[in-house]
Formats: structure tokens, C-alpha cells, sequence
């Protein structure tokens, strides 16, 4: 993780301590002390190995979600869409196991399909918010009961589950190792990198700032803003596709409860990592310690008995509200700014 | 002439009306109302709940059952309104989707006469249903605890992934710990894995992180078990005598303890098909020439090797 952090903090690099960057990285690394006070099992390189394997989901998902927000959209669909993805690819690839046989030509085809689907999504909610001129709101919304109600369909109501042979080839895609660290941590830090220079070095990542932070005049400075807005939704598919690839070899398996509350966890992971709800400032560093923060909450939780169970949902609460409010950082500042 | 035809008319509607009320009476109307089937077991419920409709409907020409299910506590109660109004049903076999809200749709359903069978989850206020059919939530705990106090010895250790945080959960919690009491057997800790793969899978992980000596895991649900299994597999530790009891009957699970999985032995029925059981005994009230009123209370038997096939329902999808 610290690896992470030194690449997508560009503002340390100048020497300058922003309270603001550094709010996340703060909550992130209190959140660890508790861990470790409370048993030092926290730290041991199972734990933490597992910590980030699981951050992947919701990180690679939520960098995607930060270029839609960042552009003043918002996509309530990924969790479902996630779902719906993941059981289309298990049928196709428990139906391409009479041609293709269970190896890696079986794999590498519902891969494929996964990406393929995930773009597809990804723009039928851009163009139907853009060109639609439906709330992005709404539109997600709309498509994700569409993709919740098909999984639990293709389910019959029931469990997807891959066939075990073609598990055996698929499994090491979450269980494997390269070089210490677990291949889902990989492609999370893979994303991560792409994300971060799609967003702080090219014209795209200007251009959804600009768009966020005012549409009128980002259409006025011949920006193609339907363009970029379809285009942030597809790569918010892209990130969902991506994510699903790496979450069905864990349990091969897909059903009406997959992904559930995703959206709502990506979205919360953008939030506490500083970019702006309502668009026009995005930070790719900060949604992934979001991320990383979020998936720390319920290993910690896991770890202790000390809160009664009934009051998880309220601890995780807090410890959001407290990470923002720590990121928001201008205690004080605020008010004699405003005066 | 006139007249004539007018009186034929008459006449003719008159007979057709009869035939109507003969018909209607001589067909024994049961409407089935139950959730949508969004989660495993509730899809295995939907898939009894259509053979049992089959089965009785081919063996009593006279009997028609009809099924409705709904999204939501306000559907059903919308649902029941139509199988009054539009169906006329002699007969309600109900799941409800909540107790309390689905209290008052019940009993306006009791007020037309109909014969009124509640399943499973029960309605708030007692005496409207005529007969109750359920799975047994606390035997469910207790049969596992005793199943695990059978195998294991004063100072081994287990860990307890629970469900959703429900009164259910809670009846099957508090019955295993009861039984569990003053065997020495340490309870760990018991976290809810919510009756979900990914949560069980999650919360073992870090149960598995936390203690290094762990001997059993009581999962509670065969959803939660197959993500423990899937913790213990990545953590090397499904080979060192640990083993887990789920619970439900899924049709995989119960296949595996028939081909004698050492990992999860056994399994804790809390059936999915008790909806026919209750449109069996509802139709029997119709039937049978002895009375059926009453509680039906499933058994939480404990499926083994020996007892496994009789639980297998392979075309099922739970």
C-alpha cells in the first residue's frame, strides 16, 4: 500500500503538507494502530495480504467511478452490473467447455465477454445519460434493477456456479502469487497507475474536471462534453468488467447476492478520498486509500469483540464520517475564510 | 315472439349462471402466496412449491392451486386482495413476507371464510391462522450443537459465522449456545457472515488471521459454509481435522456428505420444501376424512451419509 500512496501523491513531491491530501492517509493509519493495538495479528503478512486482495474489488471499481463523479455523473449500477457480469461469463464459459475444454482458451473467452459486456453497459449509461438526457441518476438507477433482475433470472432465482474443472485453471487468477503479492493486488495497482495518469496527465482527465466543475463552459470551450461523459461511464464499465474477472475465480460462483451495496462502497471510497461529490475535482490517490480505508473498517471489525454485532453498521458510519471530516481539513480555516 | 325470445334469453343466461355457481363449487379454489425468489433458498421454495402444484393438481382433478409470488410486503398484500376479489379462493397457503404488515391482509382474507395455512415466518397476532407449518429455527441450532459436542472435547475451540441479524438468527444462536453451555468447548468468537458467500468467506479469513487453533466452525448456513470452505482451502488449513456445519439442505451440499466429504460431514435441514408440505396438509383439509388443523413443526434432522438421499432433489436450484 505505501507504494501506492508514494505514486498518487504528487503533492509531497512539492513539499508542501496538505492536510487535505494527507487526511485519508491519517484515518488509514490510525485505523491500522487500533488494528494492531487490538491484536497483533493485524500486521501479520496473511492479514495484510488478504486486506489488500480484498480492497481490489471496491478500489479497481471505485478509480473508475472517480472519473464519473469527477465529471458530475454517478453510477448507481456497478454493483449489479458486477453481478450480472459475472454470471453472464459463467454460462459462457460452462458452455464453452464442450468445445474449448476446461484451459486457459475457456478462461481467456469469458474474460474476454466480461470486458466486452462491461463496455457495453458502460456506454449504454453514458449515451443515455448524454444523448438521452436522462439524469445520470436515474438512468443508473433504472439499469440497476435491469441487471439485478436478469442475474437472479439467468440464476433461476438460485446460485451460477462455474464448473470445477474450469476452476482449477481459473482459481490462481485471485489465488495466485507474482512476486509476494497476490495477483488481484496487481491489477488493482495496475488500474490504479492507468487511472492516475489518465487523470492528472492527459486532456481527458482535465477535460472531466472541467466538465464537473462547469458544463456550460466546458460545452463553450469546445470541449466534447457528451463525448467524455459517455466516455467516463465506459471506463466505469471497463473497471466493473476488470473487477468481475478477478472476483469469480474466488468462489465460482454468482447470484442475486453478489455485489450488493458495491455502488454505494465505490461511491463512499471516492468520497473519502477527497473528490467532490458534485464534480469538478477528482483525486485517483485518495479513492484508493478510500478503498483501502473502507475494507480496513470490517477486517478490524472482524477483529474484535468488544462492539456488539448489531452495531457494526454504526461504527463503519462513523469512521466514515470521521475519515471525511479529517480529509475535509480546514477546521477552523473555514469559517474565517467565509467571514 | 318477442317475448319469446326475451324469456329464451333469460332462460339461457339464468342456466348459464348456475352452471357457474355448480362449477365453482364443485372446484376447490387454493391461492399460494410467497416471496419472489431472489436468494437460493427462496428459489428452491418457489421450485416445491411448482411440483407440489403439479403433483396435486394430477391427483385431484377438482383442486386448483394457484401461485403468486411477490417483491414486496405491499405486493403480497396486494396479491392476496386479487386472489379474494378475483379468484374467489376457498384456501390461503401464505409465506409472509413480514409478520406485521401482512397481519391485516391475512385476516381480511380469514373475514371471506377461506381456510387459512401459515407458513414458516408466523403473523403477529395469534389465532388467524387454522394451520401452521414451519421449519424448527431453535432445534436447528441445538441439533448442531449437539452434533458438534459429539465430536469435539472440553478445551477445543470454535468459531460461529451467524446470519443476518434477525430473529431467526437469533433463535438458532441462543439454542446452540444453551446447549453448548458447561461443555468446556470454547466459543472464540461469532460474527455475522449474513447468510452469503463472500461474507463467510471474509469473515472466516479473518477469524482464521486471528486464531491459530481453531477446531470447528459452526456456519449455520450452507451459503456461509461454502465461503469457509474457501478461506480454510487458501489458508492451508482445511487438512488439520477442522470441520464445518452448515445448515438449509442445499442439493450440492447434501451431495458431497453423500460422497462422504470429511470437511462438512453432515448438514441441518431447515427445508425449502416445507410450502408443500403446507399445500399437502391444506389440501388434505379438503380431503382427508380426519382433521388437519394444527402446528406442523419440521424436524432440523441432522443429514448424513446414511440419510442423505432421501434429501436430494437434484433438479432443484437450491
Amino acid at each position: 500500500m505505501s507504494e501506492v500512496t508514494a505514486e498518487t501523491t504528487p503533492k509531497n513531491k512539492r513539499m508542501r503538507f496538505d492536510i487535505k491530501t494527507a487526511g485519508p492517509a491519517i484515518a488509514l493509519f490510525l485505523l491500522c494502530i487500533i488494528g494492531f493495538l487490538l491484536n497483533p495479528a493485524f500486521l501479520s503478512e496473511g492479514n495484510l495480504t488478504n486486506l489488500l486482495t480484498r480492497s481490489a474489488f471496491i478500489g479497481i471499481i471505485a478509480v473508475g467511478a472517480t472519473f464519473v463523479i469527477t465529471a458530475g455523473g454517478i453510477d448507481l449500477s456497478v454493483g449489479s452490473m458486477a453481478a450480472a457480469i459475472a454470471g453472464v461469463m459463467i454460462i459462457i464459459m460452462n458452455a464453452a467447455m464442450e468445445t474449448l475444454g476446461p484451459g486457459l482458451a475457456t478462461v481467456l473467452l469469458g474474460g474476454g465477454c466480461s470486458i466486452l459486456l462491461g463496455l457495453g453497459a458502460g456506454w449504454i449509461n453514458g449515451v443515455l445519460t448524454t444523448k438521452g438526457k436522462i439524469e445520470a441518476f436515474i438512468v443508473t438507477l433504472g439499469t440497476m434493477g435491469i441487471y439485478r433482475s436478469l442475474v437472479t433470472y439467468f440464476a433461476d432465482g438460485g446460485t451460477l456456479s462455474l464448473d470445477f474443472a474450469i476452476r482449477g485453471t481459473y482459481r490462481p487468477v485471485y489465488y495466485g502469487s507474482v512476486l509476494g503479492l497476490p495477483a488481484p493486488v496487481w491489477v488493482f495497482i495496475a488500474v490504479s497507475i492507468c487511472g492516475w495518469l489518465l487523470m492528472n496527465r492527459t486532456a481527458f482527465g482535465r477535460y472531466c474536471t472541467a466538465i464537473g466543475s462547469n458544463e456550460s463552459v466546458a460545452r463553450y470551450s469546445a470541449i466534447k462534453v457528451d463525448r467524455i461523459k459517455t466516455m467516463t461511464y465506459v471506463i466505469q464499465g471497463l473497471c466493473v468488467s476488470l473487477a468481475t474477472i478477478i472476483y469469480v475465480p474466488r468462489l465460482g460462483s454468482a447470484s442475486a447476492s453478489t455485489g450488493v451495496m458495491w455502488e454505494l462502497e465505490a461511491i463512499a471510497a471516492v468520497i473519502i478520498g477527497g473528490t467532490v461529490l458534485k464534480g469538478g475535482y477528482g483525486r485517483i490517490g485518495g479513492t484508493i486509500l478510500g478503498a483501502l480505508i473502507l475494507t480496513t473498517i470490517g477486517n478490524i471489525l472482524n477483529f474484535t469483540d468488544l462492539i456488539s454485532n448489531y452495531l457494526n453498521g454504526t461504527m463503519q458510519g462513523l469512521i466514515i464520517i470521521i475519515a471525511v471530516w479529517l480529509q475535509r481539513g480546514d477546521w477552523g480555516k473555514a469559517k474565517a475564510s467565509k467571514s | 315472439m318477442k317475448t319469446l325470445k326475451s324469456l329464451s334469453a333469460l332462460a339461457l343466461t339464468g342456466a348459464l349462471a348456475l352452471s357457474a355457481a355448480a362449477l365453482s363449487a364443485e372446484t376447490i379454489k387454493i391461492g399460494v402466496s410467497y416471496p419472489t425468489p431472489t436468494h437460493a433458498w427462496a428459489a428452491g421454495m418457489n421450485w416445491h412449491a411448482e411440483q407440489a402444484e403439479k403433483r396435486l393438481e394430477a391427483l385431484y382433478p377438482d383442486i386448483d392451486l394457484i401461485l403468486i409470488n411477490s417483491p414486496d410486503p405491499n405486493a403480497q398484500a396486494s396479491a392476496l386482495e386479487d386472489l379474494v376479489s378475483v379468484h374467489k379462493i376457498d384456501a390461503l397457503v401464505v409465506l409472509p413476507f413480514e409478520s406485521e404488515p401482512l397481519t391485516d391482509p391475512v385476516l381480511n382474507v380469514k373475514k371471506t371464510g377461506a381456510l387459512i395455512t401459515v407458513v414458516d415466518r408466523g403473523l403477529s397476532q395469534p389465532g388467524i391462522e387454522d394451520i401452521y407449518v414451519a421449519g424448527n429455527n431453535p432445534e436447528l441450532g441445538r441439533v448442531s450443537a449437539v452434533y458438534m459436542k459429539g465430536r469435539l472435547t472440553s478445551g477445543d475451540n470454535i468459531v460461529v459465522l451467524r446470519g443476518i441479524p434477525t430473529i431467526i438468527d437469533n433463535e438458532r444462536f441462543d439454542a446452540f449456545m444453551a446447549e453448548m453451555e458447561g461443555t468446556g468447548i470454547n466459543i472464540l468468537d461469532h460474527k455475522h457472515a449474513n447468510w452469503n458467500r463472500d461474507d463467510g468467506f471474509e469473515v472466516m479469513q479473518d477469524f482464521l488471521s486471528r486464531f491459530p487453533d481453531i477446531d470447528a466452525v459452526w456456519a449455520q448456513d450452507d451459503d456461509i459454509a461454502i465461503g469457509v470452505v474457501a478461506a480454510l482451502k487458501q489458508a492451508g488449513r482445511d487438512g488439520d481435522g477442522m470441520f464445518v456445519v452448515g445448515g438449509a439442505g442445499m442439493k450440492e451440499t447434501i451431495k458431497s456428505i453423500m460422497d462422504g466429504d470429511t470437511l462438512v460431514p453432515v448438514d441441518v435441514l431447515y427445508p425449502p420444501s416445507m410450502i408443500a408440505t403446507a399445500m399437502d396438509v391444506t389440501v388434505a383439509a379438503f380431503k382427508s376424512n380426519g382433521p388437519v388443523a394444527g402446528r406442523y413443526i419440521l424436524g432440523a434432522t441432522l443429514i448424513t451419509p446414511e440419510n442423505a438421499a432421501s434429501f436430494y432433489f437434484p433438479d432443484s436450484p437450491f
